[in-house]
């Protein structure tokens, strides 16, 4: 995804030399190329993410658009009370991008994981919150980005994230995605993760449970409709993130479905159980250490499938 | 009669407005307002050249009041300058107003930034600074802080980078009063040597009385203090600077006289009873 995000930021600053490229000390190499061919709209700020972003909004006072990019607990979390003040109280243009969402850097630890983002930039006013699932829609994400006057936190992966879309689709704002229609259970999920969902439809599909994949790329506006729609003809969902359960992705959904007056729903959220993280190994070990790896997600749409009478 | 003189007589009408802005409120910080009165009275009617016509020019220079709890001060100064409505000066905290006991850019005109949390000004107004260089533009920032908030991590993020930029059109202006909410900066978490921590992160220094407005003038006439550096005014004041019991007197941060005391207030500020009511 973080490649997609820069092929796409390159293609942006080409065609509008008020796109900035802000950067907190990280992504060696990968900006090379930017930097080279547009260098006044590069600036590293150094390993001082709160200065990036305040200064980020006076830009976008002038006229600037930029583009904050670090990794997620570092240009969420150290900055959280910029973030709030000078980008979304004055709705100022500029674009909170994280790369490294929920547990992708697995190795690093606990203080490089991302697991508390989607909670906490969730309820910041004027924000727009992206999260794509893969490279393609990374890339869409950071196009939207762009076009919104206003802010917005696009939650990346890193590198090599596996494909989710095969052909080429419209990317809308607000608008989730029905990757597969099925009628028994629906998974709604954000992010990476949908991959693994998606295995885990394919081989539910073979025990003749028949799966709705809904990918939630916009986390805020989060479109109810087609949460809805999924609560009301499958009667049965299951949020996915990779992120702590409490206050997550999955509660928003909870939150639409509840004030939807839907027909009665059996719902589950899977997603990190509120620990850290201190296991190690690669992204698909912690995944499974964690319960948000594909089996788990086969036995609770199993759960949910059985919850319902079947 | 003399310019300075005639800034100083706006001061004094400055400060009695304030006064009279905060106490019909009853809520309100009067004496950190007070320190900043010359300050602000020498920048914009001398150095900012912002009026009611060109305050939203691109080019025009830019005044953040990072230490945005004085915001009474500054909505006496843009109502002088007819930048706001006189009338609704004395809408001040109350329900329904625009002015609020921290300046909000979206709904005050010729607010710049919305200030209230300390430590985000400089830094915001670094971006600004910064975008003027990449657009080649002219105008400077002005960056008001006190010296309390400079305990705040971030201002010293900002001074680091602004030098670093060489961003000459960046000027902070530090209303040292010496004081911060619970007692003497000295005593709570030192920030000496003050002049010496800035220049050694590479910004220009003065120091002026920040009650001087021709000692002010002189000094922000002169910007960039160094050359390819950005500037730094240590503005000497008295916390409370105007009102003879609160001077000095951590207590009055942010508090409102008693009967007795505000007899004396409106004898210092020159202030007719019948004007309380408005």
């Amino acid at each position: 995804m973080r490649n997609a995000y820069l092929e796409a930021l390159y293609d942006l600053a080409k065609n509008n030399r008020q796109i900035m490229s802000l950067n907190a000390d990280i992504g060696a190499i990968v900006f090379d190329k930017f930097k080279a061919d547009f260098p006044d709209q590069f600036i590293n700020f150094g390993v001082a993410e709160p200065n990036m972003i305040s200064a980020a909004a006076g830009m976008a006072s002038c006229g600037k658009i930029p583009f904050t990019y670090t990794i997620m607990p570092f240009i969420t979390m150290r900055t959280y009370e910029q973030i709030r003040n000078d980008v979304c109280l004055q709705k100022m243009n500029v674009k909170i991008v994280g790369v490294g969402a929920g547990l992708v850097y697995s190795t690093l630890g606990p203080t490089h994981h991302a697991i508390e983002d989607i909670a906490i930039m969730k309820v910041l006013p004027n924000m727009t919150i992206l999260s794509p699932a893969d490279p393609l829609e990374a890339k869409k994400a950071t196009f939207a980005a762009a076009q919104i006057e206003g802010p917005v936190y696009l939650r990346l992966g890193t590198s090599k994230e596996p494909t989710v879309y095969q052909h080429d689709y419209d990317f809308t704002i607000g608008q989730g995605v029905k990757l597969k229609d099925g009628k028994d259970a629906t998974i709604i999920a954000t992010g990476s993760i949908i991959h693994d969902a998606l295995q885990a439809v394919e081989e539910l599909e073979k025990e003749k449970i028949s799966v709705r994949l809904v990918n939630i790329h916009t986390i805020k506006p989060i479109d109810k409709e087609i949460i809805l729609h999924a609560a009301g003809e499958t009667k049965a969902i299951l949020t996915l993130e990779e992120h702590n359960v409490e206050g997550g992705f999955g509660s928003s959904v909870a939150e639409v479905i509840l004030e939807g007056n839907c027909p009665p729903v059996k719902f589950k959220r899977l997603g990190i159980n509120d620990c850290f993280c201190s296991f190690y190994g690669t992204h698909q070990e912690l995944k499974s250490h964690y319960g948000i790896a594909k089996e788990d997600i086969i036995r609770e749409v199993i759960n949910l499938y059985r919850q319902k009478g079947n | 009669m003399g310019e300075i003189t005639e800034l100083e007589n706006i001061a004094q009408k400055i400060r009695k407005k304030t006064f009279l802005m905060i106490f019909h409120a009853g809520s309100g910080h009067i004496a950190p307002s007070f320190s900043s009165v010359e300050l602000l009275v020498a920048l914009y009617f001398k150095i900012l050249k912002i009026d009611k016509n060109n305050y939203r020019d691109n080019d025009r220079n830019r005044f953040i009041l990072s230490k945005g709890h004085a915001s009474a001060a500054l909505y006496a100064i843009l109502a002088e300058k007819g930048i706001i409505d006189e009338n609704i000066l004395n809408t001040f905290c109350q329900r329904g107003s625009i002015l609020g006991g921290h300046p909000e850019a979206h709904s005050i005109p010729g607010i710049e930034v919305s200030t209230g949390s300390l430590g985000h000004g400089l830094s915001f107004g670094t971006g600004m600074a910064l975008a003027g260089k990449l657009d080649k533009k002219d105008y400077r920032v002005f960056v008001l802080l006190s010296d309390g908030e400079c305990q705040e991590g971030t201002v010293w993020e900002a001074a680091m980078f602004a030098s670093h930029h060489k961003l000459d059109n960046l000027i902070a202006i530090i209303d040292h009063n010496k004081l911060q909410s619970l007692g003497q900066i000295d005593n709570i978490v030192s920030l000496k040597p003050f002049a010496d921590k800035w220049e050694s992160f590479g910004w220009g220094v003065r120091e002026v009385n920040g009650h001087n407005i021709s000692e002010i003038i002189d000094a922000l006439e002169g910007v960039p203090f160094s050359k390819n550096r950005p500037s730094v005014l240590i503005a000497h004041t008295t916390k409370g600077k105007g009102i003879s019991f609160m001077e000095n007197a951590p207590i009055w941060h942010y508090r409102m006289p008693n009967e007795d005391e505000l007899k004396i207030v409106l004898d210092e500020l020159d202030i007719d009873e019948s004007e309380l009511g408005k």
